[in-house]
């Protein structure tokens, strides 16, 4: 079959052009919506257990002198957190108008930005392992538990930030037509920043209040 | 095997030729492990839930054997404990859920008129990770380190002070694996039905059973989780010294049951509802008519669903304390009744004011309706607290929810597979055979449980490996054992009827039964492609209806064909608006990959090799990212669909 005139074949593929149109939702963006939705409900039955667990325990919490959480660096763990789903939109933006550069910066950012915040995270855990470890009581388990499954989310949220990053340094990988991995990837993102709020104020805020 | 094609004229013999190429897989080793055509995968999974419930079946036997008489000592309590746990575990996850999700994987594309599944590759995964994830659980039995604590696996006996071993490890690895197959099915059949029915299917004129499918993968959506982390919390507090469930740290015994519940309430709707989905479909053919209120029973699916999680909420608040040990079985039969009560009435209104063509199937249908009217009415009992103090964990439970679970899901499937046998194997069964194999299967259902409501009521408990001869239950336990044996040869009639119908059945031609949703329209067994021309729908039901016909005969548009690659057709979610033709992908070894990396992964955590687990943690990584690497931009170029 011919192709409909060079550039356009040139620069897109089948499934590509098709996205082109603006047509409804394509089936990846359904799956990645859906697949938010099941991991957000994990994440609300993990508050939900902390809460339990908690007004089950008593009136001391956190028991045993651990003492109420630190602020500040989760607060600057906040502020670098945040902020990073800002070059990804930025970033798909770019894309949809074929401006690759904007892609690869936007993702370099968000990658600098969630990396910062897993560093952080490490030197948090450095500090707190000294008081308390994930067998010292039901606290220190839910706190590890929560904090670290969210960790392992912002990492396997890097590594598709990555991976996109990585394939878009490939000419051709996406473009003006093709960018919608890079839109369920960015669903993702937001959606682990957004989580990061909830978990902000589970652990860190309401044992204060 | 394909005997009776029904050339579409729509479709010219360049466009057939075309579309075999392009869909088409030539018999080789490596075809039968890349497949990602959704019928045989469908027909897989049907295969290999087949077989877990042949196993678990066998488990009932030998309980059955040993209870026969009092005392007896045909297996060790130890043994008991790991039987009646893998049945129930067996019979729930391995079974049932996949059991149905194989009929939705062959079908759900047919009558929808889609050439496959959205996510066609996600699909083989899912199958090779439940396969893996059964024989992961399955494994484990000969061994003597099944799980031992009921298919609930309460703590604190689940924990490890009180359970050592890995009998409870396998418990909770198993289901967490056996999750990401659960869920990827469960998107990947939400995003099917939003996006790939045929033109026209507007959402009023889905078929019944889709809807249940869809229904059913939305519940699973949002109840698995709670499984999920109830699981991966045992297995922290097991294996890594957490102390979610250690009172003594201040963790919380009942934190187990309130997750294990609000996955529990909703997954009993899980299982009854695509097999209710399953009656609705078969129906329509044996009575000649469309099943009565169809907006109804549309209304009371999506009002199941939705209430399912209420229940669960509704019951904490209410009690404050929750009584967890109040069978979860007999609350989900009481708040399922006005709903499901409206599906029954609309069934038994669609009997009566149709034309009865009494074969094999029906029969399924009408043993299907008297059974879980029957597990209805006890299920009601239990909602009278002091009746239910009274025979909470007795036999008359065991009753219950087997009257439930064979009335709502066996007889169903079975009618199932009687009723696309032509479809999916491209032969008709036996008649007599099939008739046969009902009554022994009706027959043997009741005569098995119907005396256990009796002796639970005289006390006897469940998960006893044996009792004492005073109590005087010895006599209703025999009529069981010998009810169970003739159960188990009604069920070996039906393999019999396929395996017989596979072999010499008479060759079935593409509507054997007059039947009224597009699956019927494809050929016995459907092509690769499925549908030569993609349909245009006009009705609910599309096959009684001429200008549905008309629309794959002469002067069907190419928009329709899309023979120029592997391609098919999406549409709006709601209207079912043609919006353009996607390329599907192509067969491929990674689904069997990533779901052999995650089976490494698994079993070296459960023999604690974690350097190896962290192995096979990357592999999965890196397969996934291989697995979605863009494709090199393609020369050719797509026919835009206006
Ligand atoms: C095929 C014939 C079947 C027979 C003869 C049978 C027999 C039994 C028996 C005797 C028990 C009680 C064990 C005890 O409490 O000591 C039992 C438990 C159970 N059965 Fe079946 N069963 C059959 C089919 C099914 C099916 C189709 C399902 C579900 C789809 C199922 C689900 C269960 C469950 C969940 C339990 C409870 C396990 C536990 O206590 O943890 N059974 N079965």
């Amino acid at each position: 079959m011919t192709g409909h005139g060079g550039v356009v074949a040139a620069a897109t593929g089948a499934e590509a052009l098709s996205t082109e149109l603006p047509v409804g939702r394509s089936t990846g963006w359904w799956g990645m919506v859906m697949f938010v939705a099941t991991e957000a409900t994990l994440f609300a039955c993990l508050l939900g257990s902390y809460f339990y667990l908690r007004f089950q325990y008593g009136p001391q919490w956190p028991p045993n002198g651990i003492g109420d959480p630190e602020l500040l660096k989760p607060l600057v763990m906040t502020a670098v957190l945040l902020p990073s789903s800002l070059p990804v939109v930025w970033a798909e933006h770019g894309i949809r108008q074929g401006q690759r550069w904007r892609l690869r910066c936007g993702l370099a950012a968000t990658m600098v930005l969630g990396a910062t915040f897993l560093a952080l995270q490490a030197t948090e855990y450095a500090e707190k392992l000294k008081h308390f470890t994930m067998t010292t009581d039901v606290y220190g388990s839910l706190f590890y538990l929560i904090t670290g499954f969210h960790g392992l989310h912002v990492l396997v949220g890097l590594t598709m930030i990555g991976w996109l990053l990585a394939t878009s340094l490939r000419g051709g990988s996406f473009g003006a037509h093709r960018h919608e991995r890079v839109r369920n990837a960015a669903i993702y993102w937001h959606f682990v920043d957004l989580v990061w709020i909830a978990i902000l104020f589970t652990i860190y805020l309401s044992p204060r209040l | 095997m394909s005997t009776t094609t029904t050339p579409s004229p729509g479709a010219s013999r360049e466009d057939l030729a075309r579309l075999a190429e392009h869909w088409g897989e030539r018999p080789s080793l490596r075809a039968w492990f890349a497949t990602v055509d959704h019928k045989r995968i469908g027909r897989r999974y049907l295969v290999t839930a087949g077989f877990f419930f042949v196993l678990a079946g066998l488990n009932a036997l030998v309980m059955r054997t040993q209870l026969a008489r009092p005392e007896a000592g045909v297996v060790s309590p130890q043994e008991y404990n790991q039987l009646f746990s893998m049945h129930g575990i067996a019979m729930i996850f391995l079974f049932a859920t996949p059991m149905l999700f194989g009929f939705g994987n062959f079908l759900v594309p047919l009558m929808i008129g889609s050439r496959d599944m959205a996510f066609p590759r996600l699909n083989a995964f899912g199958y090779w990770v439940f396969l893996f994830a059964g024989l992961f659980m399955w494994a484990s039995l000969p061994f003597g380190a099944a799980p031992n604590n009921g298919w609930f696996a309460y703590v604190p006996l689940s924990g490890e002070q009180n359970n050592p071993g890995l009998h409870m490890d396998v418990y909770a690895l198993g289901l967490l694996f056996l999750g990401i197959s659960t869920t990827a099915a469960a998107i990947n059949f939400i995003v099917t039905a939003l996006k790939l029915r045929a033109p026209g299917m507007s959402l009023n004129r889905v078929p019944l059973f889709v809807w249940a499918i869809v229904a059913t993968a939305f519940m699973v959506i949002f109840a698995l989780p709670a499984l999920n982390l109830d699981n991966a919390m045992l297995f922290l507090d097991r294996r890594f010294g957490t102390h979610f469930f250690d009172p003594a740290a201040g963790g919380n015994v009942l934190l187990w049951q309130h997750l294990f519940w609000i996955f529990g309430h909703p997954d009993v709707y899980i299982i009854v509802m695509p097999a209710l989905g399953i009656v609705s479909a078969v129906l329509p053919a044996f009575t000649r008519r469309g099943v009565v209120g169809y907006p109804l029973i549309v209304l009371s699916i999506v009002a199941i669903a939705i209430i399912s999680f209420g229940v669960w909420v509704h019951h904490m608040f209410a009690t404050g304390l929750p009584q967890l040990s109040y069978s979860f079985f007999s609350a989900a039969s009481t708040v399922i009744t006005i709903p499901s009560g409206l599906q029954i009435f609309a069934w038994l209104a669609t009997m009566l004011l149709g034309r009865l063509v009494i074969r094999v199937p029906l029969l399924f249908v009408i043993g299907f309706v008297v059974t879980f009217v029957l597990g209805g009415f006890t299920g009601v009992m239990f909602a009278l607290t002091a009746f239910d103090q009274q025979v909470t964990d007795s036999y008359f439970v065991v009753a219950h929810f087997h009257y439930v679970l064979i009335g709502g899901a066996v007889f169903p499937m079975l009618a199932g597979i009687y009723y696309w046998l032509p479809k999916i194997t491209g032969r008709m069964y036996h008649e007599r055979l099939g008739r046969w194999a009902f009554w022994l299967v009706f027959a043997g259902m009741h005569v098995t449980f119907f005396p256990m409501h009796l002796y639970g009521l005289f006390g006897m408990p469940r998960r006893v490996y044996t009792y004492r001869s005073e109590p005087g239950w010895a006599g209703w336990n025999l009529v069981s054992t010998v009810g169970s044996y003739l159960l188990a040869v009604g069920l070996l009639l039906v393999l019999v009827g396929v395996v017989h119908a596979v072999r010499r059945g008479r060759p079935a031609p593409a509507d054997p039964w007059d039947g009224d949703s597009l699956e019927w329209s494809t050929a016995s067994p459907p092509e690769p492609h499925n549908f030569p021309v993609l349909p245009r729908v006009h009705s609910l039901h599309p096959m009684w209806d001429e200008r549905t016909a008309e629309s794959v005969g002469p002067g069907a548009t190419s928009d329709r064909i899309l023979s120029e690659g592997r391609h098919t057709l999406f549409t709006s979610e709601l209207d079912a608006h043609p919006e353009r033709a996607v390329q599907m992908p192509e067969p491929t070894l990674k689904p069997l990959v990533l779901a052999a990396a995650l089976l490494l992964f698994f079993t070296s955590m459960l023999f604690a090799w974690y350097p190896v687990a962290a192995v096979a943690a990357l592999t999965v990584a890196a397969t996934i990212a291989v697995w979605l690497w863009p494709p090199r931009p393609l020369e050719q170029d797509l026919k835009v669909v206006p």
